[in-house]
């Protein structure tokens, strides 16, 4: 009979209209349950309502890997040896990688020799630029470029707010730690410490000189719940304290690799000054 | 028992590729001549048979759809411009690859308009961005830039506005990297020149004929008379740039009899941005999240793509490893999810287009939230995934779709990974396309407004080169999944979604079609990703390095993506450059071609009909005007 179709798909709207109530009803009209969160039942995959999240008011909070525009990592003010010391290297991947080429890196010198050093002298990314793509945080080898969470950065002018230097980018790693614990974790795996690579290679380089090395597998501590934020957290922490971060690979004494990497470089150097003499 | 002999002769529309070949290489000796280019495929046809031949390929050996065609400059390569075409047969298989070259000062090539009408636009393109002349074009003019623009500028030797340097890196980011803004430094107008005898005035003109100058609709604006000599209603009517059923800044001119359409010419480009020659720029990582910005609805369907592409001339080398089969699961999973994402939201807009407005796409929208959320933490962001690497992945599923409270007021969830998405393709996916079904497929407006409307014949959907949801509306079954499969696309079960009568209502029965096989493969890959639990994503167990090499060649990767054959033709300049960009990087865009037969289907319908026939085409103005 002609008109059905169209008396059915109004049914299906009131259906629609009368679900969202009935949602409601289980919770008493208000939009939250007081004792439970039910914020994430009612966005999940069982509801049959709608519920709007009412920005800016409330917001819904970003997942782990959500990416925006990018932060430096600086150690924490409290870190007994490099407190406030900037992770990045200015090895110059990010803003190789960068599709849009939105990042500007000033390598740090030595003042004396005017020998590169591994310190960033400036840092600038223009966010008008950034796409948000994930790669320089993807690609650094030292953990030290992160993508931040924090997507509020409207400003009315856009020449002056939206460069954004060392110092407004910087934020320290316990920031890191607290939006993406699940990451840091995974990233702390993969490092084999909590520390930053050169810091844990110095503590192991100055443990092993004095006494032999302890071979305390960094998994250990984290590893008992690394889903949930708390003990991720406290044991974080745990090891962090530990200013000699313990070596990944305990069966590899730290100082024969050592001693590997000097005779490589004592070869490299010989065979560049070799280049040299028969290019000059 | 001489089998060779007695072998019966193979139609020559069923012979392979090579065979083919031999034929053309027999019957046109001296006119064609392999391409034997490190790593390149095909035959080089020379220009002047290049009509012929066509004809040839198309009608005695049954390359029936001319898939892609396009140029390339080899500025400095060997100096001339080349055209490469890309034939496929509707029956499946590879395609035959043809080339035709000329020499960059006049470049000339015949147009192919009369044997693939699929063609036109993509030789306006041609002659667009590189200069080439195609004769016989019936309406050769530009398509992307403006008419009056000076310069081709996908020439190697043409620069841009803020141009710093051929290729990316730049070295003025680091180590010196001091911070300046392009338009600082290099004010606009010094990569920019005008032709001599341009009247900028004109540009300004406001009068009315000047908006319609260059289209050539054989319509006198101010004063149109009928045959008979009276004043008539006929008259021009423009839609858009800026137009709400427009689905972006898409510009249509109708001329219209009374209310009936009598013709009708897109107009397009506004959202131009070159993203070829920005691809061309870039390293071959850097394209990756380039192409999110493409067709911005599906965007893991677009990195797959070029990934695929590039695996391809990664694969002529000697260092590389295919990704492993937790990889191909999870990229097959991420292209169906956004195949769905793709269709409930062409439906929602099309419905809104023919007067539905916004329920039924808010419904689709709801649902559409939750594969965004679970794309957003799985990929790191909702709609410009970035997903894909070459021979990987960004990174597995997370364990937890979690967040993390950082802002006030933050509102957290916490759900299972595998256990959201279970629910999500097992439960709420079905229900909300019964839901779609039961609220249109029978409802009595929808079937009044969209049957025998738009309609596109089976050989003219071929002919235009149409693609996707349009083509297989058309009652030809033609899934790249199924013609040319990729990824683990063979193994798994599905059918192809093909309706017979080529109007708007089967193009919007083959989308549910699609959304219910969409569900189907996803519940195949349900237990594939089950069963390769702690698989790696990367073959040797670590991430792709940061700047591939990619060998010496051509490559055309294609998908069936949601809105149709999206193809990347990527030519690596390999050893010669020594350098890690690609030298020709094409987007064969199935928005931008699905447009070639939107004047064709118009034809005789209302101006309201328009709005609809556009919708149900699928488009979307990022991946048009590229």
């Amino acid at each position: 009979m002609y008109g059905t179709g169209l008396a059915k798909g109004l049914m299906l709207t009131l259906r629609h209209f009368v679900e969202s109530y009935i949602d409601d009803l289980r919770y008493g009209f208000r939009k939250y349950h007081h004792s439970t969160d039910n914020f994430g039942i009612r966005q999940g995959t069982q509801t049959k309502g709608v519920i709007t999240v009412q920005y800016p008011d409330e917001k819904v909070a970003v997942p782990e890997r959500f990416r925006f525009v990018p932060i430096l990592i600086v150690e924490d003010d409290d870190h007994p040896t490099r407190a406030g010391k900037d992770w990045c290297t200015s090895c110059g991947i990010c803003a190789k990688v960068c599709p849009p080429q939105c990042i500007w890196i000033v390598r740090g010198s030595d003042p004396v020799t005017g020998r590169p050093v591994p310190d960033p002298e400036a840092f600038f990314i223009d966010i008008d630029i950034c796409m948000n793509c994930g790669y320089c945080a993807e690609y650094c080898p030292f953990d030290a470029i992160k993508m931040d969470h924090d997507y509020e950065l409207a400003s009315y002018d856009r020449t002056t707010h939206h460069i954004h230097d060392k110092e407004r980018l910087s934020k320290p790693n316990s920031y890191w730690r607290s939006i993406a614990p699940t990451r840091a974790y995974e990233e702390m795996l993969v490092r084999g410490t909590w520390e930053h690579k050169d810091a844990a290679k110095e503590a192991r380089r100055g443990q092993s000189s004095s006494s032999a090395p302890s071979p305390q597998p960094a998994a250990q501590p984290a590893a008992s719940t690394p889903r949930t934020t708390p003990a991720a957290e406290s044991a974080a922490d745990a090891s962090a304290s530990a200013t000699a971060a313990p070596p990944a690979e305990g069966a590899t004494p730290w100082s024969e690799d050592d001693a590997k990497r000097e005779e490589r470089r004592r070869k490299a150097l010989e065979r560049k000054a070799r280049r040299a003499a028969k290019q000059g | 028992m001489d089998s060779f002999a007695a072998a019966p002769e193979m139609p020559l529309e069923f012979a392979s590729i090579d065979d083919a070949i031999e034929h053309l290489k027999s019957s046109h000796p001296y006119a064609i001549k392999l391409d034997e280019r490190d790593g390149y495929d095909g035959i080089i046809v020379d220009a002047d048979q290049l009509l012929n031949i066509a004809r040839v390929i198309r009608d005695d050996l049954g390359f029936d759809y001319l898939s892609s065609a396009t140029a390339v400059d080899y500025l400095g390569e060997g100096d001339h411009m080349e055209m490469v075409y890309h034939a496929y047969r509707t029956s499946g298989g590879g395609a035959l690859v043809f080339k035709a070259q000329t020499d960059r000062e006049n470049p000339t090539i015949p147009s192919l308009t009369s044997v693939w009408r699929g063609a036109d636009f993509q030789e306006r393109e041609a002659w667009d961005l590189y200069g080439i002349r195609f004769s016989g074009h019936p309406n050769l003019k530009r398509i992307l830039m403006w008419e009056g623009f000076h310069g081709h500028p996908m020439r190697k030797d043409w620069r841009e506005a803020y141009y710093e340097e051929d290729q990316k890196p730049f070295d003025s980011r680091w180590p010196g990297g001091h911070v300046h803004r392009s338009e600082e430094k290099n004010v606009f107008g010094k990569n920019v020149s005008y032709p001599q005898d341009i009247d900028l005035n004109r540009l300004m003109d406001s009068s009315e004929s000047a908006v319609y100058e260059s289209l050539g609709l054989g319509v006198d604006i101010e004063r149109v008379m009928d045959k008979d000599g009276f004043e008539t209603n006929e008259l021009v009517v423009n839609m858009g740039p800026h137009h709400p059923s427009t689905h972006g800044v898409f510009r249509m001119v109708l001329t219209v009899d009374g209310e009936t359409v009598t013709s009708l010419e897109p107009v397009m480009g506004y959202l131009h941005r070159n993203h070829e020659k920005i691809g061309e720029r870039n390293t071959y990582l850097h394209n990756i999240p380039f192409t999110d910005r493409l067709d911005y609805i599906s965007s893991m369907g677009n990195n797959h793509g070029y990934v695929l592409a590039v695996e391809q001339l990664m694969s002529l080398g000697r260092r590389y490893n295919p990704p492993t089969y937790r990889c191909e699961a999870l990229r097959v999973m991420m292209v169906e999810l956004s195949r769905i994402v793709n269709h409930l939201w062409a439906i929602g807009f099309w419905l809104n287009d023919i007067g539905a407005f916004f329920t039924p796409v808010l419904y689709f929208i709801q649902e559409r939230e939750r594969i965004l959320d679970f794309f957003e933490a799985v990929a790191g962001s909702r709609m410009m995934c970035n997903y894909m690497r070459f021979g990987g992945l960004f990174g597995d599923l997370p364990e937890r779709i979690k967040s993390v409270t950082n802002l006030t007021n933050d509102r957290v969830r916490d759900y299972n990974t595998m256990q959201f998405l279970t629910e999500m393709i097992n439960e709420r996916i079905p229900r909300t396309i019964d839901e779609l079904e039961l609220l249109l497929t029978q409802n009595e407006i929808v079937l009044e407004r969209s049957v025998d409307v738009g309609v596109l014949s089976a050989d003219d959907a071929i002919n235009f080169s149409a693609a996707g949801p349009l083509l297989r509306g058309s009652g030809v079954a033609y899934d790249i999944r199924r013609a040319e499969p990729y990824s683990i696309y063979p193994e798994l079960d599905f059918d192809i979604a093909v309706e017979d009568e080529g109007d708007m209502y089967a193009r919007y029965r083959v989308r549910v079609q699609e959304l219910r096989e969409s569900v189907r493969i996803l519940r195949q890959i349900l237990p594939r990703l089950e069963a390769t639990r702690g698989e790696s994503i990367w073959a040797d167990g670590k991430p792709g390095a940061y700047a591939p090499r990619v060998p010496h060649g051509e490559a055309y990767g294609r998908v069936e993506n949601g809105k149709g054959e999206l193809g990347y033709y990527i030519v690596s300049a390999g050893g010669r450059g020594g350098s890690a960009n690609p030298w020709r990087y094409h987007v064969r865009a199935p928005s931008f071609i699905n447009l070639t037969p939107l004047g064709h289907m118009s034809k005789g319908h209302k101006v309201a009909d328009v709005v609809g026939i556009l919708g149900s085409i699928d488009i979307v103005l990022g991946e048009t005007d590229r």
